[in-house]
Order: structure tokens, then sequence, then C-alpha cells
């Protein structure tokens, strides 16, 4: 396959988990201000942080509110990883890199494409935000569906599924180094209001409270959140799952080229830090410095993979 | 040519149904007329969803457009299909020697048939042709013969397109829409196949690999990019034929070779389906400022590392003033009168004809040699005297530029409107494939037709539509 056609996947891929990613963001930011107006205004800032638009927000807005925020997210041109944006970059990629997908993927982006742009092309009123924020979600599912469903495991496929982790090991972390100071230990038996608050929040964007639930029952403790999204396999949006599957699809182009390359020797790394630490060990170093070194490793593999795979010249 | 009477493919004067509509016309009076209205909206809605689209340039806000498709077939009967058939065939191979022959000895020029001037002062040349081989001796791969039809057994061939002719993902995705829509329709009539294009095209391309080739021949289709009008076709003929769609910058020359950059590093391509033009092939040796191209491409087809389709410079026998010799030019190099009338044209360079053309402005249809989509050009009888008058001015200024033509009664066939069933003017281009290995045309082609009631514009881009062409089983 081209290059370029591996990197319009890769994009394409990350480009679709970003709108999912915010999405949910949005939603858990709303059920908030809807449930704790006290603390709406400190949460849609973290929204905003985590979906690393704060700086671009705060540099044309006056204030936070929820209205203004949800606007910049979903559908705000000015901010480039807007809901909007990132799906109008899918298509793009999509349609760019069409001779690699089924007929169903392709309509799936498509279709959500041509969704959203509609729904999104004016202002999403309160009470319709839940349906367009389900809309977001589901699309985005479809198109997930279609690429397991009908497209052969290849290297096509391969590189769709790095984008797909890249990006969500990403949101991942920068959602809980935004969050890290109520995830300290010494947060532990604090249990306020306040921190149940923003316990939920961290659970509810990664899709995660239910299963937390099953998991650790009523019982809501940090590290226990923290060791969940950070080091629990099992769990599809933590760190340590994504790493699992970028280090198979690594490997699957591994035996599939022939050739192994930089890129799988910096996933490795990566994976087995995450395999063979603990979360105490994490606090003990500094759960903030653990995160940013993630984020920088991440997106060096991501740089390295590009390079690895030739995208451009 | 008579203009009052056009011919109704579908209806017989005294409005009995032709036979090959037959079936149709039986089944479409059992149908639910609103049933049907709320298939054709269902037609539409798969379009867009599949991305049949193609851009319109400097509009960003309708940067992608569909193609009006009306439900109603174009249906040809067997027998009328094998004239055209023979027609377009020969017609073809008299383009493919004519095009060899003038970068070559220029025979049609020394036996005094072909003014010089035609070629050397033609924008479409490419002095670096001359003395080329193409690989297998083919320039002209891929073909569409634009034809209408005024009677029964009467087509004409309105225009080649022997450069890039497109549409024909149109006239796929019309056959597989229709089939996913009526299903019973194709039950109750034998319909020739279209779907084997992409494997023909594939098989065709590969059968003109170029001397240096030393594997089974990797084809790949070269795109201007996503931002082409023809985008979506161009990423629709290299997905069915299982190739790859590659950019300009995807390419460069490693070895006397033309490679491209793949996952694994650069692998070699023989024979390249661009659909990028001549001039910005290669910025080596065309349009320096070319950023669609690879630098060097020429070099290397030259020396026979790569097959180039269509052959650089093919676009020498689009121009419309070298249209007006094709009779000629075809009996020139086969040795038998074309089967295939050529409209009677008027080239406005000779003062004869055009001083009978200012007289007839009203009567004609003038259009510019090189332009094309139906721009540039004067539709006498439907025009304003204001109009024909600005036009008069143009035609004047530059006479060379221009040929003029009888406006001819295109035949109609039926669309499918709010009162039913009701007539428009429609066209049609076949597609053909032009290999070592012979000529290939698919039954039927790209039908486009006129929406607008007497309108006889059928580009896309002035509100034209397309219908599926079916071409019957002999019985």
């Amino acid at each position: 396959m081209l290059g370029k056609t591996a990197g319009g996947l890769m994009w394409m891929f990350r480009y679709m988990e970003r709108s999912e990613n915010i999405a949910r963001l949005v939603e858990t930011g709303q059920r908030i201000a809807l449930t704790r107006p006290d603390r709406a205004e400190g949460e849609w800032a973290s929204v905003l942080k985590t979906a690393s638009a704060y700086d671009a927000y705060m540099a044309s807005h006056d204030e936070i509110t929820g209205d203004q925020v949800v606007d910049w997210l979903l559908r705000n041109k000015d901010n480039s990883s807007c809901v909007l944006n990132c799906i109008e970059n899918a298509r793009t990629n999509a349609r760019l890199v069409r001779t690699g997908l089924t007929r169903e993927v392709w309509e799936a982006v498509n279709e959500c494409w041509m969704t959203l742009k509609d729904e999104l092309a004016r202002k999403v009123a309160s009470k319709d935000l839940p349906r367009v924020l389900g809309i977001i979600k589901q699309r985005s599912a479809f198109v997930r569906g279609a690429l397991h469903g009908t497209m052969l495991r290849r290297d096509v496929y391969d590189f769709a599924r790095l984008g797909t982790f890249i990006e969500r090991a990403d949101a991942t972390a920068r959602l809980l180094d935004v969050k890290y100071y109520v995830l300290l230990p010494s947060a532990a038996g604090v249990g306020s209001p306040l921190d149940n608050a923003q316990w939920e929040m961290i659970l509810r964007s990664v899709a995660a409270e239910g299963a937390f639930r099953a998991l650790h029952g009523r019982t809501r403790r940090p590290t226990d959140i923290a060791r969940f999204l950070m080091l629990d396999g099992r769990l599809p949006r933590s760190l340590a799952f994504c790493y699992a599957k970028i280090g198979d699809n690594l490997r699957y182009l591994e035996s599939d080229y022939g050739i192994r390359l930089p890129s799988h020797d910096l996933a490795d790394t990566i994976c087995k830090d995450l395999e063979h630490t603990t979360i105490e060990t994490i606090f003990e170093t500094g759960l903030h410095q653990f995160l940013q070194r993630f984020l920088s490793q991440n997106s060096q593999l991501a740089a390295q993979i590009e390079r690895d795979y030739r995208f451009s010249q | 040519m008579d203009n009052d009477t056009p011919f109704d493919e579908m209806l017989r004067p005294d409005t009995s149904v032709r036979e090959a509509y037959q079936a149709f016309e039986s089944w479409f009076s059992s149908e639910d007329p609103a049933h049907l209205r709320a298939k054709a909206r269902e037609a539409e809605a798969v379009f867009r969803l599949t991305g049949i689209t193609f851009n319109v340039y400097g509009k960003a806000e309708a940067a992608e457009r569909l193609i009006p498709f009306d439900i109603v077939p174009r249906i040809i009967a067997a027998r009328e299909w094998t004239k055209v058939s023979k027609g377009i065939e020969q017609r073809v191979r008299a383009l493919n020697a004519f095009l060899h022959d003038i970068h070559h000895r220029q025979e049609i020029v020394r036996a005094g048939i072909l003014p010089v001037d035609m070629i050397a002062r033609n924008d479409a040349f490419l002095q670096q042709m001359i003395g080329v081989e193409p690989p297998g001796g083919i320039y002209t791969h891929i073909v569409g013969v634009d034809l209408v039809r005024t009677g029964p057994d009467q087509f004409y061939v309105l225009e080649d397109n022997a450069r890039t002719p497109s549409g024909v993902s149109y006239m796929l995705e019309n056959r597989e829409t229709m089939l996913h829509m009526f299903p019973e329709l194709f039950a109750k009539n034998k319909v020739r196949r279209v779907s084997s294009y992409p494997q023909n095209l594939h098989s065709s391309l590969a059968a003109c690999a170029p001397r240096k080739c030393d594997q089974d021949p990797v084809v790949a289709v070269l795109t201007p990019g996503i931002h082409n009008s023809a985008y979506y076709e161009h990423s629709f003929l290299a997905d069915q034929m299982g190739v790859e769609l590659v950019q300009g910058h995807d390419l460069r020359v490693v070895d006397g070779r033309i490679a491209m950059r793949t996952t694994q590093g650069y692998r070699t391509i023989d024979v390249l389906y661009r659909r990028v033009d001549d001039d910005y092939l290669d910025p080596m040796n065309f349009r320096p400022d070319s950023q669609l191209g690879v630098p060097g491409i020429f070099d290397v087809y030259r020396a026979g590392g790569i097959t180039i389709a269509n052959a650089p410079g093919t676009g020498v026998s689009d121009d419309k003033a070298i249209y007006s010799y094709m009779p000629e030019i075809v009996e020139f190099y086969t040795g038998e009168k074309a089967q295939l009338e050529n409209v009677p044209t008027w080239r406005c360079s000779d003062a004869d004809s055009l001083g009978h053309v200012l007289d007839n402005l009203e009567d004609l249809v003038v259009k510019e040699v090189h332009g094309s989509g139906g721009y540039g050009m004067l539709i006498g009888p439907t025009s304003s005297k204001k109009e024909i008058a600005e036009f008069r001015k143009k035609l004047q200024n530059r006479p060379g530029n221009y040929i003029a033509q009888p406006t001819l009664s295109l035949s109609t066939c039926p669309i499918f409107a709010k009162a039913g069933l009701t007539p428009r003017h429609v066209d049609l281009r076949p597609f053909v494939l032009v290999s070592p290995n012979g000529i290939d045309i698919t039954p039927g082609g790209l039908t486009r037709v006129a929406l607008k009631k007497g309108s006889l514009v059928v580009n896309s881009s002035q509100g034209g539509g397309t219908k599926d062409t079916w071409v019957l089983e002999e019985e």
C-alpha cells in the first residue's frame, strides 16, 4: 500500500476517535453542570483543558459558560479540533484513501459527515444536546462496526487501528493529567462531594462508570480509579489496553512485511513499562510526571510510525 | 435533420411503443407513480451516500454536487448497437493510426488531405512526442465517442474524446443503482452487462506494458487529487481495478523506472492510467510550475520505462477543427468510407464558410475549436438577438477559432417527470478500450439527458442528467 494511504488511514481513525472522545467530554461536562451547578465553571475549564482547547478558547472568549464551551467544542470553526472539523477531516482522509476502504466503511464515514454537517450547521440548543451527542457516538460506532465487519485483516486495517489507539491513549492520559490532583493518594478518604464529582467525571468521560462499579462495587478510591484507567488491560480505554493493541497491530505489520522497525522497539518499551509498573510506583515517582512522559512517548511513537512506513517524502 | 419532429426513441409517431421499450413500458404502466417517485428519491440518497459527486470549481458551498439521475433507462436494440459499435471500432482504429502518423511521417499531410497547420498550430500537439513509439503502438487506450441520434438508423459522432474521457463511473454506478432499485426489470429484459468494464480496463492497460516491464504489469491510476472534479471517478476506477490511486508526490524516478512510495519502500509501476493533463505531467518536460506531475516521467516514457495512458499529445484529435476532417481521416487510414457520420461542419477559417455561417447564425451551433463543457458556444435557435450579435463579433474577430454545425434535432428518450413520462433530448458516450489485443466496446455507455424541456445542452455542468443505458441481447 502507498505510504500516503497508511497516513491517511491513521489520521482518519484518529479524527473519528477524537470526535467521539470530545462528545463524551461534553456529555460529562453537561451532566455535572446540571447536577452540580456550583462546580460547572471549573468542570468546563477541565473539559477544555482535556480537549487541549483551553488556551484557544480563552483567547477568543471573556468567560467560561456552558453554552459557549459546548459550541466551541462541537462546531466552532475556529477550533480546529471541534467535532465538526474532526468529522470533516476524517472524511477528507477517507476520500483520500477511498481505495483502501470497503464500501461499507466509506459509506459509514460519509453518512456520519452528512448527518453531523446538518446537525451542527447551527448552534445546538441545550434540549437537543443529548440527542446530538448520542448521534456523534453512534455514528462513530457505525464506522468502527463497518471496519470490524468488512475489512480484510491486513496492513490497511493495522494502520486504521494504530490511529485509533494512539489517539485514545492520548485522550485518556490527558484526561487523567488534567485531574491528576484528585487521584493522588492524599485525596483518598476525603470522599467529599467535590471529589466524588471529579471522579465521576473521569469515569464517565471514558464510558467506564458501569465497568468500575462492576469491579469495585460501591467503594470509590482514587487509587483504584487511576489503576483502572491506566493499567487495567480489560478496559478498552485504558492506557494498558491501548498499548496492548498497538503492540499487536505493529506485530502483525512486522510479520506481514517481514521487517522489524524502530517503532516496534519504541512501542515494546512503552508496553513493558505499563505491564511491569504498579500504581504505587507511579504515585511514588509522581503521577503527573508519569503522564507527561507517557504523552510525549505516545506522540514520539506516532512520529516514528510515520517515518518507518513512509507516510510522506 | 428536420427540426420540428425529433426522433422519439420510445414511441413511434403513432404513439405505439417501439419494440425495445415494450417490456419496460408494460412494467412502468403497472407501477404506482408515487412508489416510483419514492424510488427516485431513494436513488438520489444512494448516490449521495456513495459519494458519486463531481466537484464544482470555485464554489465552496456546493463543492460536491450530484448529477441528477433519471430512473427511465435508455434502451438500445441489439441490431442498432451492432451497427453503432462497428462504426466506433473503425473510427477508433483510424484515430490511433492518425495519431501515430502525425508524430512520424505525417503521410496525411504529404497526401494533401490535412493542412499542416491543423497539427503544427494545434495547442494539444506535443513536439516532444515526435518519433516516440508508445508501448504496443497504442495512443488512445481509453476513448469516449460522443454520439447523437436523429432517426431510426441515423447516428452522428458529435465529438471524439481521446484525451481523457470521463463519465465511465456513472455508467457503472447508474447500472448498479437500477439493479438495486428495480431488480424485476432485469428479469423482464435481457440487458447486456457493463460490470466487467473495470476488469477489461485493467487487462487492456496491462497488455500495453512497456518494454522494460519484467513482472506481472503493475497498473496505477494518477489523479490530481481530491479537489479535482472527477476525483470520485479516479478513486472508483482504482478501487474497482484493485490498483493504487497515486498522486504526483507519491511517485519518483528510480533506476530509470517510475516507482511509488509504499509502506515498504519504492515499488515499480509499469502502466500509469493518468487523469492529469499533458501540461502538468512532468515539470521537467512540460509546465515547470506543475505540482501534479512527476519530474522526469516523460524521459522514462521515451526510454520505454513506463506506459502512459492515454499517450501524451492525444488531445490533438479532440480538437473540433480536426474533427471536421474525420471522414477523410477515417478513409485515409482504413481505406473504407466512415461508417459513422460526422455532423456537417463549416470551418470558419475558410472565407466562404464564414460567410455562410454569419448569414445563418440563428440556425447554427457555433463552437470554439478548443472549447469543452458546452462553454464558449452559441446555439443559434435558442439564443436571443443580443446573444447572437455579441457572438457575431467574437466570430468576426477570430474566425479561425470556430466551427459551425447545423442544429441537429437530437433524439429524445422519456424521463420520469412530475406529470409522468415526458421526452427529453439525449446523447450517448460509449466507452472504448484499445490494446494490442484488440478494441473492446462496452455495450452501453453514458447517456446524458437535457432535463429542461426543449434544451439541447446535456452537459452536467449545465443542468444535464444521466440515465442507465441498456443494450439488449440479441433475441
